[in-house]
């Protein structure tokens, strides 16, 4: 990776994405804080008292009024921001749906953290798991860089007029959002041509179109519900173009997914968020032994990026797919799972597939349980079978 | 000694209000300076002023791409002596491993009192240090400054230099003063064996 920035940084995850929201500088960003994503709004309130950008803050009283905020703003040819979490998310859900149904771009860190019952701040990806089916596009990012990153790439797709669907920019609580790491911030100047101007088709404010957002469609609705669809899968191109064109001004690649050793790997491992890097790290290590291992870290969950997988995927024996939440479909695994396995239903060819549930409420991804796993993997590579589909790893039970 | 390509593994024991997670911040802050990689993170749990607290470093020449809590420091920071009959610090610390502990004996005493076998012991007394640069005890910054002399991380000037640019843009003179010179007696002061 080359280093062609300006400036290098010590901050916390929240803290980059409070940057890169200040670089994109929005119209409006209506927002309500909730550990673990408080520091976002912290630090962006911060930077618009200071008067360091032209947001128009709106200290709303819940994310339900939040995001109804967002939408009313959006609709009127704004480019909007908010961010949220875990119960908050849950709090926006009919909102989520509106967002995505009228079309409308914005952008939304969601720093991934269980939700209750019990109660538990900690890291796990049920929460944007469950907004998976509400029409907005999920990117999931491994470190406080990428999630710089995707913040910055996530308005050109979200803005897209192919695509015109909100985008969900999903970080791990605490464990990168609470944690000191090492970020290249990128020149505001090039932010700014980077993420242009907002170029709305409608607008609510324009007395020379006047539209209407948002009535009763009962003759329609079903179309409009298959032209989402359609949106949802151009931006799998999109998301690739943007990531393009971000590597010239940031030397970084991204894609739909990364892969290690997928050249030549028996067996390959696919996870999203941090986990990934823990598991890049075990990767590694067995491949300097000798051992083919890869591995595929999923970025874009929304859209799903089915036949690029099923090709990265295509020459492996074993497949161990690492979910950070479940179904609880009474003992499916987790949703990436599912989706893989249902990837290859047409597929003549078949990978043996098992899934590992980890890290629920926060439990650690220590370098030992990925060991642990890998062990067993290879066993299960060697063999040809699994003997357990699912695996909770990690549980003390 | 942080010159290796291997990732050095930091782990500090202080209680709430102490000034350690501040410390680990800014140590991985120092190691830009080096154009080191780096992590600093909390235990994340309700934190209370007083009672036992844990936070956690990764320093490394390269990328770091583990994102785990760390089970198995090389090196162990102990801000309050108190804590040495709460919790067992030396958990997961390998036997070349490295102890710094805030205290006003030598490392010959302290080590009568606690099992660390061959580990390498380093005191420093960030407690007295505190109290008579700053007033008033918070040992974060002496920590930190006998911390970088044993690890070698940055020299004093360094250290120094940073601090000051660093505290510079939000304390007063004094305040800024006074912690260099913390800082700069810790590395002068801490005793190993």
């Amino acid at each position: 990776m080359a280093v062609i920035n300006s400036k290098t940084v010590a901050i916390v995850g929240n803290e980059a994405v409070a940057e890169a929201m200040r670089q994109i500088n929005p119209d409006v960003v209506a927002a309500y804080p909730i550990t673990p994503q408080t520091d976002i709004v912290q630090a962006f309130s911060a930077i618009a008292a200071d008067g360091l950008v032209d947001t128009e803050l709106v200290n709303v009283e819940s994310e339900h009024s939040a995001m109804s905020a967002c939408i009313g703003a959006a609709s009127s040819g704004a480019r909007v921001m908010t961010a949220t979490c875990s119960q908050g998310l849950g709090l926006m859900w009919e909102l989520l749906y509106i967002a995505s149904g009228l079309r409308l771009p914005m952008v939304m860190p969601n720093v991934n953290r269980s939700l209750s019952a019990p109660i538990n701040i900690h890291c796990d990806h049920s929460d944007s798991m469950g907004a998976r089916d509400s029409g907005w596009i999920q990117l999931f990012s491994e470190n406080a860089q990428e999630a710089y990153d995707n913040i910055i790439q996530a308005v050109r797709i979200s803005e897209h007029p192919d695509v015109y669907l909100p985008v969900m920019v999903l970080m791990d609580g605490f464990i990168i959002s609470h944690a000191v790491d090492r970020v290249d911030l990128i020149d505001d100047e090039k932010v700014k041509n980077f993420v242009g101007e907002r170029n709305a088709p409608f607008t609510m404010l324009d007395p020379n179109n006047p539209v209407c957002v948002g009535p009763f469609v009962h003759s329609y609705y079903f179309e409009f519900k298959r032209q989402q669809e359609e949106a949802m899968a151009n931006a799998l191109p999109v998301i690739k173009n943007v990531s393009d064109e971000f590597e010239k001004i940031s030397g970084r690649t991204y894609g739909l997914f990364e892969t290690l050793g997928m050249e030549d790997a028996e067996f390959a491992v696919i996870a999203q968020g941090s986990g990934a890097g823990t598991i890049r790290h075990q990767v590694e290590c067995l491949r300097s032994n000798g051992i083919r291992a890869g591995m595929i870290k999923l970025r874009s969950f929304r859209p799903f990026p089915a036949e690029e997988l099923i090709k990265a995927l295509s020459g492996v024996k074993t497949v161990a797919v690492f979910d950070r939440s479940t179904t609880f479909a009474g003992g499916m695994g987790g949703p990436v799972f599912n989706e893989l396995r249902s990837s290859f239903y047409e597929q003549e060819a078949k990978p043996l597939m098992v899934n590992y549930v980890y890290g629920l409420g926060g439990r650690d991804l220590s370098v030992e349980l990925v060991k642990k796993a890998m062990e067993e993997i290879l066993e299960m590579n060697s063999s040809g079978k699994a003997e357990q589909k699912i695996n909770y790893l990690g549980l003390r039970e | 000694m942080i010159t290796t390509d291997e990732i050095t593994e930091i782990r500090w024991h202080a209680r709430g209000g102490q000034g350690a997670v501040t410390a680990a911040k800014m140590l991985a802050e120092m190691s830009l300076v080096k154009d080191m990689f780096f992590q600093a993170f909390p235990e994340y749990g309700p934190e209370r002023m007083g009672a036992p607290i844990q936070c956690f470093n990764r320093l490394s020449k390269h990328k770091i791409s583990t994102y785990c809590g760390v089970n198995y420091p090389q090196i162990v920071v102990v801000v309050d002596h108190t804590l040495l009959e709460v919790v067992d610090i030396t958990t997961g610390l390998p036997e070349d491993g490295i102890v710094l502990i805030n205290s006003h004996e030598n490392p010959s005493e302290t080590r009568k009192r606690i099992n660390l076998e061959g580990r390498k012991l380093y005191t420093i007394d960030a407690t007295n240090i505190s109290m008579e640069s700053l007033g008033r005890f918070m040992p974060n910054i002496p920590m930190l400054g006998a911390l970088l002399s044993i690890t070698e991380l940055l020299s004093k000037e360094e250290a120094a230099g940073y601090l000051k640019e660093s505290f510079e843009k939000k304390f007063p003179q004094k305040v800024v003063d006074s912690n260099i010179t913390a800082l700069e007696r810790a590395f002068e002061e801490v005793k190993g064996e």
